[in-house]
C-alpha cells in the first residue's frame, strides 16, 4: 500500500565504514562497463534523503567502477507500469510493494534472477518468508525485499487522557476498542473515536487486516492447493458488523466514510481520531507531513491480538534488461537496502541527520544481521519509544500473517463490502459476506497453484 | 488506330498529369502531413485497440490470440452491467440537470442588460478550473460532517444529507459536480446562437402581444432548435464517458458509483492490469458512441442541405 515513504527512502540507508565492509556489494559479476538505471530516488523537495540516496550512489560507483547508475525519481506506479516496460521505459531495478510481485511474476512482467542469487551471499541473510513474497512458488526467485511492517494500532494520547483513558493501556480486544472509541468520540468538537478506509482498495487491505486479528482468513489454500475465500463466518460478520455499529449505533466513526489512505494520517494530524489500525511509520508522516505533535502518538498491538498483517516493499527487476543489467541492479539493491555491514552506520546517519530510529518495526534480516539491526536501532534511537512499549511487549507473541494471493484484486472486492458497512444504516453484514465471497472465489479459481 | 495516333492523346494527358500534380504538390505534402498525423494519432490506436481486445498481452512477450475470451468474460463481469446501468443513470440525470440548465442560463444572460460581462465571465469561470480540481473541490463542499452543503444546510436548519456517501444521493451528486463544471461552455454557445437571431423576430412577436414566456416558446426555443439537437447529441456522447467524477469522489472499486470508463481504468491499471479486457469494453464503447456520431453527422448533413 503506499506507506513507507519517508521510512523506506532512509532507514536501511548508510555509508560503508570501509571499503572492505560492502558485503555482497563486492564485484558483482558482470562483463565490462553497464550502466543502469533505478528508481525511487528522493524527489528535491527531500533534500535531506536525496543528498543521501546520491551519496549513497557515489560510494556505489566508486566500489564498482564498471557500473554506472542513472537514478530516477518514483516508485512502480500499477497505472503506468506496463506502458513504461513496453515503451523500454522502465527502470532496470524498480520499487514494488508486497501486493505487486505476485501480479507482475504471473504475466512475465519481471526478471528471473534465480541464475545470480548465488553471486550474493548477504540473501541469506534475509528472512526467507519476506523473499518468498518475490518466488513463483516453484522455486524462482524475481525480487529482493528492501523493509516490511507489521500492523499495529496508532492512537492519540492527548485524547485518550482528555477521555478518561489510560494512554499507556491501548485497548487489546475488539470490544475495548468499541468502548474507547465511544467516550472519545463523546470529547465532541467533530473527534471521532476510530477511523477506517473503504475507499480504491483500502478498506479491503484494512478488512483483511482486521480478520487476521480475530484469527480468521481472507483467503485459505485446502489440502488439495487450491485457495478459497475464508472470510463468509463469524468472523467476517464480527468485523463488518461492529464497524456498522460503530459508525451508526455508536456514532463513534464520524459521518465522513469512503476514505483512503492519507484522510486518516490527516485526521489524526488535526487532533480528530482516537485510534485506527496501521503501522508504526504513519507516525513520522503524521507528524513531519500532517503537523501532529510526536509526543501525542502511541503505538499498541492489533485489538485482538491473533494475527498481524505483514506487507512491504522491495525491488524487482526489469525483463528487458540484459543478465548484467540484472546483476548489477541486485547489487545495487543489495548495497544500499539490503547490506548487513552497513546496518550500523545507516541508523548513525538517520540519527544525525534527526530522521526517526527506533520505531518498533521487524528488520528484513534474520541472524546475527537481524540482532544487530535490532542494537543498532535501539543505540540511535531518537522517537519516544516509551510510546510504543505496548506494541513492543506485545508483539512477539501475535504471529505475522502476510497478504493473500491476487491481494489487490481481492480488496477491490472487499472494498465495497467495507463501503457499505460504513456507509449504509440498513447494511446486511450477511448478504455483504456472500456477494463477496462469490466474487473473491471466481478470483482465486484463477490463482496459479 | 495507327501507333501515332495512341501515342499522341498519351502524351498528353501524362503532360497534363505532370502539370497537375506540380500544382498540387504543396496540397498534396499538407494532406500527407494531415494523413499522417490521423494514421499515428487515431487511426493506428485505434485499430491497435481493436486487436487487443482479441489478445492478451503483456506488453513483453507476444501477444496471444484469445479470440472472443476478453469479451466472454466481460459479459461474465457482474460489474460490466453495473457498470452500465450506472453510466446510464449517469447520463439520464446529466440531461435532466445539465441540459436544460445552460438554456435557460443562456435566456438569462441574454435577457440582462447590466452586469453582463461579469455574469457571463461567473458563469464561464469553472470551466477554467481542471477537473479534478473541481472535482476535489466538492468532495470539500459534500463532506458530510464540516462539509460546506452540510453547515449550510444545518445553519437553515433543513435535513443535511450524506451526498456522494449514501448509494441513493451518490449519482445525482456527480451529476450536479459534473453540471457545474461543463456548463459554462455549453451556455456560452447557446448564448451565442441566441445573439445570432434576428431581432425582427422579437419585435413581430412583441407587437403580436406576446409575453416573455411566449417569445421563449414560440421564437427563442424553435430557433434554437438545431443547436439544442447538436448540444443533446454532443452531451451524451460526452457523459457517457464521464470519468473524473466518479473516480476521484467514490473511487473505482465503489460499485454504486463505478461507469463503465472507471471500468476500463481499473481493468487496465487498477485492479486487473488486463489490457484486453480494457480494450474490449473500451471498443463495445466505441461502437456505442458512433451510433451517437452516426445520427450527428446525418443531422448535421440534412441542416447542411
Amino acid at each position: 500500500m503506499k506507506r513507507r515513504r519517508l521510512l523506506a527512502l532512509t532507514s536501511i540507508a548508510g555509508l560503508a565504514l570501509t571499503a572492505g565492509a560492502c558485503g555482497d556489494s563486492a564485484p558483482a559479476q558482470t562483463s565490462g562497463p553497464v550502466t543502469i538505471t533505478v528508481n525511487n530516488m528522493p524527489p528535491e523537495t527531500e533534500a535531506l534523503q536525496r543528498k543521501n540516496f546520491l551519496a549513497d550512489v557515489a560510494e556505489f560507483e566508486k566500489l564498482h567502477t564498471d557500473i554506472t547508475i542513472d537514478p530516477k525519481e518514483g516508485k512502480m506506479d500499477p497505472a503506468t507500469f506496463s506502458a513504461r516496460l513496453a515503451g523500454g521505459q522502465l527502470e532496470n531495478a524498480f520499487y514494488v510493494y508486497f501486493t505487486d510481485p505476485a501480479g507482475l511474476i504471473a504475466r512475465k512482467q519481471a526478471a528471473d534472477i534465480t541464475p545470480y542469487l548465488k553471486e550474493f551471499p548477504s540473501v541469506s541473510q534475509i528472512k526467507p518468508n519476506l523473499l518468498d513474497v518475490f518466488g513463483d512458488g516453484k522455486g524462482r526467485t524475481f525480487g529482493l525485499p528492501e523493509g516490511n511492517y507489521t500492523m499495529g494500532l496508532v492512537y492519540n494520547r492527548a485524547l485518550f487522557q482528555k477521555a478518561g483513558l489510560d494512554p499507556d493501556k491501548p485497548p487489546a480486544t475488539w470490544d475495548e476498542v468499541r468502548d474507547y472509541a465511544k467516550k472519545i468520540a463523546a470529547l465532541g468538537g467533530g473527534v471521532n473515536g476510530y477511523g477506517d478506509y473503504s475507499k480504491n482498495n483500502t478498506g479491503g487491505w484494512h478488512f483483511t487486516a482486521e480478520m487476521y486479528t480475530r484469527g480468521g482468513d481472507v483467503a485459505a489454500r485446502g489440502a488439495d492447493g487450491k485457495w478459497t475465500a475464508a472470510f463468509n463466518n463469524d468472523t467476517g460478520r464480527a468485523v463488518l458488523q461492529q464497524l456498522h455499529d460503530m459508525r451508526f449505533a455508536d456514532k463513534s466513526m464520524g459521518e465522513r466514510q469512503l476514505l483512503e489512505w492519507a484522510d486518516l494520517l490527516q485526521q489524526m494530524g488535526a487532533g480528530k481520531l482516537g485510534m485506527y489500525l496501521a503501522t508504526a511509520d504513519n507516525i513520522p508522516t503524521i507528524v513531519a507531513q500532517y503537523k501532529g505533535k510526536a509526543e501525542d502518538y502511541g503505538f499498541g498491538p492489533v485489538p485482538g491480538g491473533q494475527g498481524t498483517l505483514g506487507g512491504g516493499g522491495g525491488y524487482m527487476f526489469s525483463p528487458k534488461s540484459t543478465p548484467a543489467q540484472v546483476k548489477a541492479a541486485m547489487a545495487w539493491v543489495l548495497f544500499r537496502h539490503a547490506n548487513p555491514d552497513r546496518i550500523e552506520f545507516g541508523k548513525q546517519r538517520d540519527a544525525a541527520d534527526k530522521q526517526p530510529v527506533g520505531l518498533p518495526e521487524p528488520n528484513i534480516f534474520t541472524g546475527a544481521a537481524g540482532q544487530a539491526y535490532d542494537a543498532a536501532s535501539k543505540k540511535y534511537a531518537n522517537v519516544p519509544t516509551q510510546n510504543f512499549a505496548p506494541f513492543v511487549a506485545a508483539q512477539a507473541s501475535i504471529p505475522l500473517k502476510l497478504e493473500p494471493p491476487d491481494a489487490q484484486k481481492i480488496y477491490a472486492i472487499l472494498d465495497p463490502m467495507m463501503a457499505a458497512a460504513l456507509t449504509k444504516p440498513d447494511a446486511d453484514v450477511t448478504k455483504l459476506l456472500a456477494d463477496a465471497e462469490k466474487q473473491v472465489n471466481a478470483i482465486l479459481a484463477t490463482v496459479q497453484q | 488506330m495507327t501507333a501515332a495516333t495512341l501515342v499522341a492523346p498519351l502524351r498528353l494527358r501524362a503532360g497534363g498529369f505532370r502539370r497537375r500534380l506540380g500544382d498540387n504538390l504543396m496540397a498534396y505534402g499538407f494532406l500527407a502531413a494531415g494523413l499522417l498525423c490521423f494514421a499515428l494519432f487515431s487511426w493506428y490506436p485505434l485499430v491497435r485497440s481493436i486487436t487487443l481486445s482479441f489478445q492478451q498481452d503483456n506488453l513483453v512477450t507476444d501477444p496471444q490470440w484469445v479470440g472472443l475470451d476478453n469479451y466472454r468474460a466481460l459479459f461474465a463481469d457482474p460489474l460490466f452491467l453495473t457498470a452500465i446501468r450506472n453510466t446510464a443513470e449517469f447520463t439520464g440525470l446529466a440531461l435532466i440537470f445539465g441540459y436544460a440548465v445552460p438554456i435557460g442560463l443562456a435566456i438569462l444572460l441574454n435577457e440582462l442588460r447590466h452586469f453582463t460581462t461579469y455574469f457571463r465571465l461567473a458563469v464561464y469561470l469553472p470551466v477554467m478550473l481542471p477537473p479534478i480540481v473541481s472535482a476535489m473541490l466538492w468532495q470539500f463542499f459534500y463532506d458530510p460532517g464540516q462539509g460546506l452543503f452540510n453547515t449550510l444546510l444545518h445553519g437553515a436548519h433543513l435535513p443535511e444529507s450524506q451526498w456522494v456517501q449514501s448509494p441513493r444521493t451518490a449519482m445525482l451528486s456527480l451529476v450536479l459536480v459534473s453540471t457545474w463544471a461543463n456548463l459554462g461552455g455549453s451556455t456560452l454557445m447557446y448564448l451565442a446562437a441566441l445573439q445570432s437571431l434576428p431581432p425582427e423576430l422579437y419585435e413581430a412577436a412583441e407587437l403580436d402581444g406576446a409575453g416573455l414566456w411566449q417569445r421563449i416558446r414560440r421564437v427563442t426555443l424553435p430557433q434554437l432548435r438545431f443547436i439544442m439537437l447538436v448540444m443533446l447529441l454532443l452531451q451524451i456522447t460526452a457523459t457517457m464517458q464521464v470519468f473524473i467524477e466518479p473516480f476521484q469522489l467514490t473511487g473505482f472499486t465503489n460499485p454504486d458509483t463505478i461507469t463503465v470508463m472507471t471500468l476500463i481504468y481499473r481493468y487496465a491499471f487498477a485492479v486487473n492490469q488486463d489490457f484486453g479486457l480494457a480494450a474490449a469494453l473500451s471498443v463495445l464503447l466505441f461502437v456505442v458512441l458512433s451510433a451517437f456520431a452516426a445520427i450527428y453527422l446525418r443531422i448535421t448533413r440534412e441542416r447542411s442541405a
